[in-house]
């Protein structure tokens, strides 16, 4: 995604200037994609506020439910606040290959108050611009999710200060990095035939070098939170009781509101991450849309075999896990992938949350592990596979230039895609275990355990969830 | 005089009280609460957590009857309250040495 406001669209200046007044013409953003990005950026907002505070606010204890919505709500606004502060500069300006620049902080520069004017920012088509100013709501709310869904490993114990300590830090040394080693290129518009294409690649980040594809976030977003969870679960230490008492999910009713409106809101994520209102953005629709469905079918029925019943948890799960898997893909699959990506991630999720969640022994409470980090590497390794055209899907544009389509061949495309998950796995694990470390030596990890135990509505909020 | 307190399945109470108002039981108490028998409890199953719950949802009546009544009401309850299947409850029978109607202040029988 490049941004610049002074710069004119090279592609379309040679050209355009022949035709006069077009040139302004094709400067300005289309409508119909302005109105799909603000639509979809309102749609992720939703899936935090309040899709996730539900979907996981269900899954605790009813003492503990208004604590989970605080920490989400809070951690989105805060997250918000510090993205438009040198959050969005940081990760979406020319740098080097793992931070932008200071050009954008406190988002200057997007508008020209006494010109009226706005800075353009490109999408993946030529002579195609959006309004910058889009672009970084757009990705606001893709920053707080990330951040927010961290909090379901260290629900029921933690402290409101530390939640918000570390989501600083590691919003700041984890997040913006990878969105920015994974999404930072010079956009399409940089190259023309002129331009030196290897120094245009060169100013991108560094895993968006190495051709690894990730559509809304594979890698940013669900790989990086679902690590960072499960070092924080593993650094805070277990809840109070874990395994002595029973902890049931004090209202399921609310966890499935919650999964079906991540669903809805998730049509904003993966679709509106086309940048445009066309072929692609359908495609990750319909994409976002068939793999869930597999992935609840695919959850449901395995766990109907392995356990004995279908449960309402379960399905929800399959959901979110299936939404997971298919985000890297979307619209870099066609629906083969999307049945194949939809159906894996309900079984491999399922033993996230089972098998693999008693191999490790931490208690990642809400199965941020099990469901996001798992599913974001089986969606990103995926995403690699069925990017092939023999496999149904669009291949990727190996030149910008001519925007002439290709594909590597299936085992070097996996290689790229496991050699960015890699990396986003190291990068998060060492960010995230710095950060809580660093928390915990600040002002302590955990609520004290009479706290822990009465819970933390009262003790951390002085309120309840439910009164009368 | 006798207090009645049996455990039984919720979903029967409606059923006892009516078969206690007919055998002439003027009044009872209700309260919800939890326990097992020989049913025992059942198994949920969270994702990977899997949690015994123990003590079952049961709703106990407590009524105080005439001696004369005993029988008819141990007959009403049994008759009620039965399914024929596994923790259908139990009925226990305490002696009952005094009453007071708050109201009036009539004691013993005259009381219930």
């Amino acid at each position: 995604m490049k941004t610049s406001i002074s710069t004119p669209l090279r592609w379309g200046a040679g050209l355009l200037a022949a035709l006069g007044p077009a040139l302004a013409f094709a400067q300005t953003p289309d409508k119909g994609d302005t109105a799909w990005m603000l639509t979809s950026t309102a749609l992720v907002l939703l899936m935090s506020v309040p899709a996730l505070a539900l979907f996981y606010g269900g899954l605790v204890r009813s003492k503990n439910m208004l604590s989970v919505l605080m920490q989400v709500f809070v951690g989105f606004s805060l997250i918000t606040v510090l993205w438009c502060v040198y959050g969005y500069s940081f990760a979406f300006t020319t740098g080097n290959a793992f931070f932008g620049s200071t050009a954008r902080l406190f988002l200057s520069g997007l508008f020209d108050s006494s010109a009226g004017t706005f800075a353009m920012g490109a999408t993946f088509s030529k002579a195609t611009p959006m309004y910058e100013i889009v672009f970084v709501a757009f990705q606001a709310t893709f920053a707080a999710i990330t951040c927010c869904l961290i909090l379901g490993s260290l629900v029921e114990r933690i402290k409101f200060s530390a939640v918000l300590l570390f989501l600083v830090i590691w919003f700041t040394f984890a997040y913006i990095p990878v969105a920015h080693m994974v999404w930072f290129w010079a956009g399409p518009d940089s190259y023309t035939p002129e331009a030196n294409a290897d120094e245009l690649l060169a100013s991108a980040g560094l895993i968006w070098q190495w051709g690894a594809l990730d559509f809304a976030g594979g890698t940013v977003v669900h790989i990086n939170a679902g690590v960072a969870g499960l070092v924080g679960a593993i650094v805070l230490g277990k809840r109070v009781g874990l395994g002595r008492e029973s902890m049931p999910p004090h209202n399921l009713t609310m966890t499935m509101i919650g999964a079906s409106m991540l669903w809805f809101g998730w049509f904003g994520f993966n679709a509106g991450s086309a940048l445009e209102a066309n072929g692609f953005a359908a495609l990750a629709f319909m994409n976002t849309f068939l793999a869930t469905a597999c992935a609840v079918l695919s959850w449901t029925f395995a766990e109907w075999l392995l356990k004995g019943k279908p449960s309402m948890l379960g399905a929800a799960s399959g959901a979110v896990a299936g939404l997971v898997a298919i985000t890297p893909a979307a619209g870099n699959v066609g629906i083969p992938g999307a049945f194949v990506i939809g159906l894996a991630a309900g079984v491999v999720c399922l033993w996230g949350c089972t098998g693999l969640k008693k191999l490790i022994g931490a208690d990642d409470s809400l199965d941020v592990f099990g469901v996001h980090g798992l599913g974001g590497i089986l969606g990103a390794l995926l995403t690699g596979v069925f990017n092939a055209p023999s496999l149904g899907g669009p291949g990727l544009v190996t030149d910008w230039v001519t925007v002439a389509m290709g594909y590597p061949g299936i085992g070097a495309q996996l290689l790229i895609q496991a050699k960015a998950v890699g990396l986003v796995v190291v990068w998060t694990a060492v960010v995230s275990l710095i950060g809580f470390y660093v928390v915990k030596a600040v002002m302590g990890l955990r609520v004290a355990e009479e706290q822990e135990r009465e819970g933390l509505d009262i003790t951390s909020h002085g309120e309840r969830a439910y009164t009368g | 005089m006798k207090l009645i307190t049996a455990v039984i399945k919720p979903f029967k109470l409606e059923d006892v009280r009516q078969a206690l108002a007919e055998a002439g039981v003027q009044g009872m108490t209700v309260t919800e609460v939890k326990g097992f028998g020989r049913q025992k409890g059942h198994t949920e199953l969270y994702r990977g957590a899997e949690y015994t719950v123990d003590f079952v949802p049961k709703t106990k009546i407590e009524a105080a009857v005439p001696d004369s009544l005993v029988e008819q009401v141990l007959e009403a309850i049994t008759g009620a309250a039965g399914t024929g299947s596994i923790g259908d409850g139990k009925v226990f029978v305490f002696d009952l040495e005094h009453a007071v109607r708050i109201r009036t202040g009539e004691t013993g029988d005259a009381a219930l």
